[in-house]
């Protein structure tokens, strides 16, 4: 068994509420961080921890907390991004669901050391199940003087709210989730400034991801040195991963990060391997924004070394062959997944989702499904799979916002690592799945 | 379903004005606009699942911004209804780790039971049926939302005795 720092009690009768969560040694951190620590020793612990947002682009959380411009006279915010729409990403809100004063006293504990008088969860409209389990824990908080004025005598004052979005995926990225929040369409902004120097209400404000923010208390009870000891090199801690697709045991897993990625598909501890005794085909290892991998690539390197649950050992080998952790969004399939369904499927998302301010991914994002979906149902020729790979050239990097990016990677990596799969849809048109995919689509009524 | 026409006709609820109070006093006072998207998800939900222009309006006035700011923002995002809808809206996921665990199968399946097509109201006007992207339950797939609740894991077995339950009630 790995070790847990945030699921360690997430089975717990009664763990959503405040009181068997303190009895648990909740709301720790918030004690020691407000009577025995300044703001600045909170981040350093951080830093020395050498946390990675895990939000997706994995940026290091205490750098990014550095950065927070501290102007006097303005409000400083923390926002905490509970969006989650990646598709293949679910762990955040069952982290909110199960154990929602985690986070709370995650919040709290990081707004201290940012000095944010209010702070904000923008959590995904959908769950509107999860925001009432969140205003509920919130209430007991506030009752228990660990919100509102003067928390624990110390003098230090939060108010801490829960604002649902609207459904929009977009809302995810930080600079659109703040204009949000504003009130507005979620369109990203031009950066910079960043939000660090000017984010909610044109005030400095950091934004993080669920799962970094209900890392610190354990950072702050523990310190940061014995962290930064758990996991491999630049990836330290544990990683929630959401694992779904063809498994025989999809969930949310706490692993240590480092965990050789064999072990974490197949063994019974985790995933339990490929579901119906099928073989392994393909996976997502990040969210359905990094590149798709075939699956002697996941497993090893194209030099041959085996793969690890971190940062680094995923992305080795760049785009050509390698892939990225993201924010844990793991999708495996089996064999019989049809690639160029999928990854239609994929491109259908990214045009629906795209706002729609930069023509290189409004229009690419739609030629793109358009080609795909010309190709998945037998009218595709073969100069299209090259025209596929030239639009999602033409997207990559020219876009304000990386939603442009995540929507050319899915389709520019299915075709480098799956070239034939897509020729031979092209050349038989009459046929709706490539050979060894035996995808049967709607006709298929008992379900998968 | 009652057709409302004017904004005058738009009343809320007691409860649903004191819970927009409530989001209202969670922003600095000449922020009030960042209330928008709570008070269109209250708005919803007290007038029978969508929000005509009537009851946008009503939501300009409340938050005393111009009619056309709550225009854009309910037009920009999915879960803001713009038509009538029926009794249960059924949103069923259709994004990728869903379509791998079934999706297609289950949309099939609903449209058969339904009578109707994706995007559409069964005739008897009891449900609406509607895909959506990812929900945040991919390794439960394949589901669907209705309201505030997340039906997961579905089968064909599932999916008949929900919508006999929702007949019933
Ligand atoms: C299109 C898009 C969608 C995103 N969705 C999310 C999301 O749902 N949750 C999240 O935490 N970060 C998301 N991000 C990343 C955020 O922009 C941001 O980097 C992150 O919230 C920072 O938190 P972290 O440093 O703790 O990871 C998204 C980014 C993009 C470009
Ligand atoms: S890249 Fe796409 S989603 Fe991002 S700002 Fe441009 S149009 Fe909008
Ligand atoms: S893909 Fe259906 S919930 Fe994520």
């Amino acid at each position: 068994m790995g070790l847990k720092i945030l699921t360690e009690h997430i089975n717990v009768p009664g763990i959503n509420t405040f009181e068997t969560y303190r009895k648990m040694g909740g709301y720790r951190s918030v004690e020691k961080a407000l009577k025995t620590m300044t703001p600045d020793e909170v981040v350093d612990e951080v830093k020395k921890s050498g946390l990675r947002g895990r939000g997706g682009a994995g940026f290091p959380t205490g750098m990014k907390w550095s950065f927070l411009a501290k102007p006097e006279g303005k409000p400083r915010y923390l926002v905490c991004n509970a969006d989650e729409s990646e598709p293949g990403t679910f762990k955040d809100r069952v982290l909110m669901e199960k154990i929602p004063h985690a986070l709370i006293e995650g919040m709290i504990t990081s707004s201290y050391a940012l000095g944010a008088r209010t702070s904000y969860i923008y959590i995904r409209g959908e769950l509107m199940f999860v925001l009432r389990i969140l205003e509920k824990a919130i209430a007991e908080a506030y009752a228990a003087g660990f919100l509102g004025e003067n928390i624990l005598g110390s003098g230090y004052s939060l108010d801490l709210h829960v604002h649902p979005g609207g459904g929009a995926y977009i809302c995810g990225e930080e600079t659109a989730l703040l204009e949000s929040l504003e009130g507005k369409r979620g369109n990203p902004r031009n950066k910079p400034p960043f939000p660090a120097v000017q984010g909610l209400y044109a005030c400095p404000t950091v934004v993080n991801n669920v799962e970094s923010i209900a890392t610190v208390p354990w950072i702050v009870n523990n310190t940061g040195e014995e962290y930064a000891k758990i996991g491999v090199g630049r990836s330290t801690g544990t990683k929630l991963i959401s694992a779904g697709g063809h498994l025989n045991k999809p969930g949310v897993y706490e692993i240590e990060l480092g965990l050789p990625v064999e072990e974490f598909l197949f063994s019974d501890e985790y995933c339990g391997g490929i579901w119906k005794g099928r073989q392994f085909k393909a996976v997502v290892a990040g969210g359905s924004s990094v590149p798709i991998l075939p699956a002697q690539l996941f497993l090893k390197t194209a030099e041959g070394t085996p793969r690890l649950m971190t940062y680094e050992s995923l992305s080795e080998g760049g785009f050509v062959s390698g892939t990225m952790l993201g924010s844990g969004g793991f999708i495996a399939m089996d064999d019989t997944t049809c690639i160029v369904r999928n990854t239609w499927n994929f491109s259908r998302f990214y045009h629906h989702e795209s706002c729609g301010q930069c023509s290189p991914c409004r229009e690419g994002t739609g030629w793109m499904e358009k080609i795909l979906h010309r190709i998945e149902h037998g009218h595709g020729h073969m100069h299209d799979i090259d025209l596929l790979v030239n639009v999602s050239k033409q997207i990559e990097g020219n876009t304000i916002c990386p939603l442009g990016d995540a929507a050319a990677w899915p389709v520019a990596s299915a075709v480098r690592h799956f070239r034939e799969e897509f020729e031979w849809h092209v050349k038989h048109p009459d046929k709706a799945t490539a050979p060894g995919a035996v995808y049967r689509g709607a006709e298929d009524l008992a379900f998968a | 379903m009652n057709e409302i026409t004017t904004q005058a006709e738009v009343q809320f609820s007691e409860e649903a004005m004191a819970e927009i109070r409530r989001y209202i006093s969670h922003y600095p006072p000449d922020r009030k606009k960042s209330a928008l998207l709570p008070i269109l998800h209250i708005a919803q939900a007290e007038f029978g699942g969508w929000v005509s222009p009537a009851v946008q309006d009503k939501v300009a006035e409340i938050l005393e911004i111009q009619p056309i700011e709550v225009y854009e923002v309910a037009t920009f995002y999915t879960m803001f209804n713009l038509k009538p809808v029926g009794k249960h809206v059924l949103e069923v996921c259709r994004t990728g780790p869903c379509m791998l665990r079934g999706a297609d199968q289950l949309i099939e399946h609903l449209e058969n039971r339904l009578s109707c097509h994706v995007g559409e109201n069964s005739a008897d006007g009891m449900f609406t049926l509607k895909t959506v992207e990812c929900l945040a339950a991919c390794g439960f797939g394949p589901m669907l939302q209705i309201r505030e609740k997340y039906y997961e894991n579905l089968d064909p077995e599932k999916i008949d005795q929900l919508l006999d339950d929702l007949r019933k009630q």
